[in-house]
């Protein structure tokens, strides 16, 4: 009588095993599995950024006598850039974008896409949707250029359509230029989470608040806004992330003119690549990577709650 | 009465918006689709006269085609990379308990999320140059690799969970082994999913910019996206002609993947599933 119970519960514990590993793989083979991506990624992936503590910590360069012999200098990078005006107006540049652009432009061009169009005709509304997704998935260097021609001082389509003759978009308002930009670039994300975030709205409850005289905006305040409160909070932390590492309006404004709009992926690259001071650079991509991780963690966060 | 009024003046609202939006999502593409077809192209989006006469500029010009060729080259390398061992990581983990996994992932998540190829830059750029990786493509490859595998994997390892095991189960009865369980059963399986992610790599691959323009040096090594760039930064007058057919054969492909993984698989939206 032991002896049965006994068996069957090693049965019970096979069966419970064998609906884990039902391809009978072994530990040991998934582990084999399991390395070559870990190898790679360790590589490519953790082992540079843990690197970037290091260079951030010496005065690293291309080139020259601290090329051959870079020396240990603390946190003189760190100091340096936090008291340099460069890097502090770097700093506020990429703030005025990741608002301007991404919590405030795609947020609100997305919501507006995905709520205003959904009584529309449907073949209007899937010209708009496929336009939105074609900005978003058309290669950077290609609609770095398209804006390029379109902003153009003398033979641009914008100033055309204006009638504002010699108007150069991209000299005399850079941020503005990169900000509309990237708000055009990436507003289908937004579109499509937003999408998939109001059709979960039930019907009723809007019914309900039409019937009570709610419309417009006091509809969205008060029935839209509080059934998709963590879409919005997901959507704000997601394309901030992204805007912040975004390198594309290097390829419009190369940081110009002047560095009024160099935004910190620009200045690392012009201080670390293109000027060889990889030292500094470091200690400015290792501030990035920080604030990236406030940001991911954040998420993460959010994820968690809502899972549980 | 007054409720018909601020219906009518709500349904004109909604149309000026639509009008609004329209217009503003076309206007940077109008250029891209008539200025291939122009006889006189210029920076002005134009009705054209449809001409192919621009395509001829692009066949003559030496970096274009190659460059193109370029793109392919990284684009099947790191997609044919991350497809193998995503599938093969994201399965293991799918499927047998291996301490710290759940960790793993968790982990894996957060960097993947955090160090970007912009924020990664100085770093990467400095162990290419001391692995003597600089102006190689295959350079390129792997760090595009590295940096695509943990999203792969996460998404991946989502959609193995998905999958029934009943089927793996009972070729494990008729006494077929592991492998060929995984070669038979699983990855016909997980078919979607491996598309899904084939096409995701290529098209990040197929528009990255930033990581073969500081890892590469020689023009006839480069992709696509970097001579592009070349084309309209580099020596005086930019030739419209060569720019806008190259722009054009350039996004087609991204468009075309986009439009077969939508028809096919029905995926309108995945979480991330591009960044």
């Amino acid at each position: 009588m032991t002896l049965a119970t006994s068996s069957s519960k090693e049965d019970a514990r096979r069966i419970a095993r064998s609906d884990e590993d039902a391809a009978g793989l072994g530990r040991g083979r998934a582990i084999g599995f399991v390395a070559p991506a870990l190898f790679l990624i360790t590589v490519f992936l953790v082992f540079p950024a843990l690197w970037t503590l290091y260079l951030g910590v010496t005065n690293y360069r291309l080139t020259g006598i601290a090329a051959a012999d870079p020396q240990f200098v603390g946190l003189d990078n760190y100091l340096s850039a936090l008291t340099d005006e460069r890097f502090r107006s770097s700093l506020y540049l990429t703030l005025m974008f990741v608002l301007g652009s991404a919590v405030i432009g795609q947020s609100a061009l997305g919501f507006t896409v995905a709520w205003f169009l959904r009584p529309v005709r449907k073949g209007v509304k899937v010209t708009v949707e496929a336009l939105v997704l074609l900005a978003w998935i058309i290669p950077s260097s290609v609609v770095a250029f398209l804006w390029i021609a379109m902003l153009d001082r003398s033979g641009g389509t914008l100033n055309t359509l204006l009638g504002t003759t010699g108007e150069a978009w991209l000299l005399e308002h850079p941020m503005l230029s990169i900000i509309v930009f990237n708000a055009w670039r990436g507003a289908a994300f937004s579109m499509l989470l937003f999408s998939s975030a109001l059709a979960t709205i039930p019907p009723s409850q809007l019914e309900t608040a039409r019937m009570a005289g709610a419309r417009g905006w006091a509809q969205i305040r008060d029935v839209v806004f509080p059934n998709i409160r963590g879409h919005v909070l997901t959507n704000t932390l997601l394309i901030s992330l992204w805007t912040f590492n975004d390198f594309t309006p290097y390829l419009i404004t190369a940081g110009g003119p002047n560095r009024e709009s160099e935004i910190l992926p620009v200045y690392i690259y012009q201080v670390a690549i293109n000027d060889g001071g990889l030292g500094q650079g470091a200690a400015v991509s290792l501030i990035m990577i920080v604030i990236n991780l406030v940001i991911a963690l954040f998420y993460l966060r959010l994820l968690r709650e809502r899972r549980s | 009465m007054n409720s018909t009024v601020r219906d009518t003046l709500g349904l004109i609202g909604r149309y000026v918006l639509v009008g609004f939006l329209l217009v503003f999502f076309a206007l940077p593409l109008l250029w891209m689709l008539a200025t291939p077809f122009d006889s006189t192209p210029s920076l002005r989006a134009e009705v054209p006269d449809l001409t192919l006469d621009n395509f001829k500029v692009l066949l003559d010009n030496p970096f274009a085609l190659r460059s193109l060729l370029n793109s392919v080259v990284l684009a099947a390398g790191a997609a044919f990379l991350v497809l193998t061992f995503a599938a093969l990581a994201s399965y293991a983990l799918s499927r047998v308990r291996i301490p710290g996994r759940d960790a793993l992932l968790y982990a894996l998540l957060l960097l993947s999320s955090i160090v970007t190829g912009t924020a990664a830059m100085v770093p990467t750029f400095l162990l290419m140059f001391e692995l003597g990786l600089i102006d190689s493509q295959l350079g390129v490859i792997l760090v595009l690799t590295g940096g695509l595998l943990p999203a792969a994997i996460f998404i991946l390892k989502d959609f193995m969970d998905s999958t029934p095991r009943s089927y793996e189960e009972s070729a494990r009865v008729f006494g077929a082994s592991p492998l060929q369980v995984l070669g038979h059963v699983v990855i016909p399986i997980a078919r979607p999913g491996l598309a899904t992610i084939a096409v995701w790599s290529v098209v990040q691959v197929w528009g990255n910019f930033l990581i073969p323009f500081i890892l590469l040096r020689s023009p006839d090594k480069s992709p696509a996206a970097v001579v592009m760039y070349t084309f309209y930064t580099e020596g005086g007058q930019a030739d419209l002609s060569l720019i806008s057919t190259f722009s054009l054969l350039f996004s087609l492909p991204v468009v075309a993947m986009y439009l077969f993984v939508s028809r096919r698989y029905g995926f309108r939206f995945h979480g991330g599933i591009k960044r």
